[in-house]
């Protein structure tokens, strides 16, 4: 499929990366690259195995074969804290935050400072800390609700919150699954514009059904099936791709 | 905006202030010195709580052997007092001089190794706090680094407390046994019998938890502090955001373990010995039911939490000893289903507004405050997060 190089210019070189859950090959012999500055999109039949490349990317889930390599350093070796801290952002299918804490504290924890014990016991919300809290809640649509307990969010700002506390890590590989699913469609609209505000200078990998968004932010899509890549490339070759109709688009 | 940082932190001096005032003026004032020891006795049980907020009620790990912790310290502390009151006159009679009387009666003719140490005092105030502590990292290192966590952590915590007090009771002759280590005398020549002495330990014992308070409210205040929250709520986002998330209950697991340990070696030096009934399952699980029913989010709730029960459990026993174990478990059981945050819980809801207008005159801050639909108190939002108002 792809040439298999040692040494790659890509941001992200996946190789040969399985994954066998009791025999079961979740995701089967898989190269995969993503590129500086893009926009990456993976769909794929619900069981493709989109979710656990993301976990394997962060080390949620352990590979059972092959590499993958961030800037090419290896991060099937590493742990989470350590991929996270190389530059590798994820943010979960279902929103993952913390409810009981205010949207302000939310993005605070997340700013990378301060994450020994003793660094979080030191740490000091400085005028640097608030600046950047304002900045990414004002990207994210959550401004005027920094004071408000996470919990009372709505779902869409709650997707929109952990994207914010994603960014406020500033990764250089952002991994989101299912960005917009159960938002409205002008949520989802202001989605697709936020992606394509903060890829410049990061690449984004999605995990998304939604067509109508694929086509608004992908620079690339690859369609995963039973583990394996079904094809790869712009929106309109891979929804031209017979394959793909037959096992997904078709449906 | 700074009025609010202000008025947050005028609040927790507020109940530092008022359960000073009940420390060292009400109680002292309205109790006879046996009544006050009794209660220097409940407090010493505060500590425990205290660290449980943390824990489990901020962290979200509960652990049910906090009695080991709070018996390692005292276990330490009666060690020190018991060879001090065992000199070689004093056990003249013994057939081994000069060792305490229960190896004496277990044909012990040499003071074991790991006695020999606590013939300093210096020694043995480090030893409790770094006995627990040491304990308590490496079950949390076993434990956290292998991501065990919720109901298998609890349930292995109890193990512990079954296997440390069968252990406790087994080595009688190197521990006391069943009976403990009793007829602790003097602390560097001090009589601790005498009432004076009682009254000093008590204060003693209320200024160390007021100073424990002050520092958890440090902890909490910090990063730290928010961090347990989020820890309880969503650990793998935690992890996902580059925390090492493992060290973080593995610190406040020790944390707890020290503050429970200050509580046991205070209860040895107010109450006189020390027994393997402070150290297993039972205490261990009660120790939890002070900590819910005085408001597991709040280390002040804790405190009064642990006074009510115990004073509950004083007076009922007394008079119907049988019931007592029926009414604790009914307590628990409305705890959990009617009340989750206990008696700060019912405070926060329903006279924090009140004090709020009363004694600051202000308006409740804007924002999220109170109890919300999770009945969840309010995280103290800093001013900072505040937009300006
Ligand atoms: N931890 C796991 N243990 C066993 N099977 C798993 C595990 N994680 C995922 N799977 C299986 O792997 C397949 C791919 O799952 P997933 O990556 O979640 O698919 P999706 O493309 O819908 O995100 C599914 O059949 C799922 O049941
Ligand atoms: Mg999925």
């Amino acid at each position: 499929m792809n040439t298999v190089t040692n040494n790659t210019d890509f941001l992200l070189a996946i190789e040969n990366l399985t994954v066998s859950f009791d025999g079961f090959k979740a995701v089967n012999d898989l190269n995969l690259y993503v590129d500086e500055n893009e926009i990456h999109v993976i769909i794929g039949p619900n069981g493709a195995g989109k979710t656990t490349v993301l976990d394997l990317i962060c080390g949620r889930t352990k590979a059972t074969d092959g590499s993958i390599k961030f800037r090419n350093r290896e991060l099937t070796e590493m742990r989470e804290h350590e991929i996270v801290r190389e530059g590798v952002g994820r943010k979960f299918q279902n929103p993952s935050i913390y409810e009981d804490l205010t949207v302000f504290e939310n993005l605070e924890i997340s700013f990378p400072r301060g994450r020994s014990v003793f660094g979080a016991l030191a740490f000091k919300r400085d005028a640097e800390v608030i600046d950047r809290v304002h900045e990414i809640a004002a990207m994210v649509f959550l401004k005027e609700l920094l004071d408000t307990q996470a919990a009372f969010l709505s779902h869409g700002q709650k997707q929109w919150l952990e994207i914010g506390m994603l960014l406020i890590q500033d990764p250089e590989l952002l991994m989101l699954d299912e960005p917009v699913a159960g938002m409205s469609v002008s949520e989802r609209k202001q989605t697709a514009k936020l992606l394509n505000e903060i890829t410049k200078g990061r690449s984004v990998m999605v995990v998304e059904h939604d067509m109508k968004f694929v086509e608004d932010i992908a620079h690339r899509v690859t369609v995963l099936h039973q583990g394996k890549i079904l094809s790869e490339g712009s929106m309109a070759k891979v929804q031209a791709d017979p394959k793909v109709i037959d096992v997904y688009l078709g449906h | 905006m700074t009025n609010v940082k202000s008025f947050m932190a005028r609040q927790d001096i507020l109940a530092l202030l008022i359960l000073a005032a009940v420390l060292f003026v009400v109680m002292p004032m309205s109790m006879d010195i046996f009544r006050l020891n009794l209660f220097g006795k409940y407090l010493t049980y505060a500590f425990v709580a205290i660290g449980l907020v943390l824990c489990w009620g901020k962290g979200g790990i509960l652990s049910l052997g906090q009695g080991v912790f709070f018996g390692l310290g005292g276990y330490c502390m009666a060690m020190y007092l018991k060879l001090e009151s065992s000199t070689p006159e004093a056990t003249a009679i013994q057939s081994t001089p000069g060792i305490p009387d229960f190896m004496d009666w277990n044909q012990i003719t040499e003071l074991p190794w790991f006695w020999e140490p606590f013939n300093s005092l210096t020694f043995t105030l480090v030893a409790i706090l770094v006995v627990p502590a040491l304990f308590a990292f490496v079950i949390g290192a076993a434990m956290f680094k292998r991501r065990v966590g919720g109901v298998y952590f609890a349930i292995i915590t109890q193990a512990i407390a079954a296997i440390l007090t069968i252990l406790i009771i087994g080595q009688q002759g190197y521990t006391g046994g069943v009976n403990g280590i009793t007829d602790l005398r003097t602390l560097k020549g001090w009589d601790i019998r005498t009432d004076e002495a009682k009254y000093i330990l008590y204060y003693v014992n209320g200024a160390l938890l007021i100073g424990v308070l002050v520092l958890c409210q440090f902890v909490l205040q910090s990063k730290l502090g928010r961090l347990l929250v989020a820890l309880r709520d969503k650990e793998d986002r935690v992890r996902f955001s580059g925390y090492d998330v493992a060290n973080f209950k593995i610190f406040v697991f020790c944390f707890a373990a020290v503050l429970s340990a200050i509580g046991g070696a205070m209860f040895t030096l107010q109450v006189g010995f020390m027994s393997p009934s402070f150290v297993g399952i039972v205490p261990s699980i009660e120790m939890v039911i002070f900590c819910a029913v005085g408001g597991r989010l709040s280390i002040f709730g804790a405190v009064y939490g642990t006074l009510l029960v115990n004073w509950a459990k004083t007076t009922f026993s007394e008079t119907f000893p049988e019931l007592w174990l029926f009414g604790l478990g009914a307590l628990f059981i409305a705890v959990v289903l009617v009340f989750p945050n206990g008696l700060s819980g019912l405070y926060r809801s329903y006279l924090a507004p009140h004090v709020d207008r009363w004694i600051f005159r202000k308006p409740p801050a804007g924002g999220f405050t109170g109890a919300g639909p999770l009945d969840t108190p309010a995280f103290e939002p800093e001013p900072a997060a505040r937009p300006a108002e």
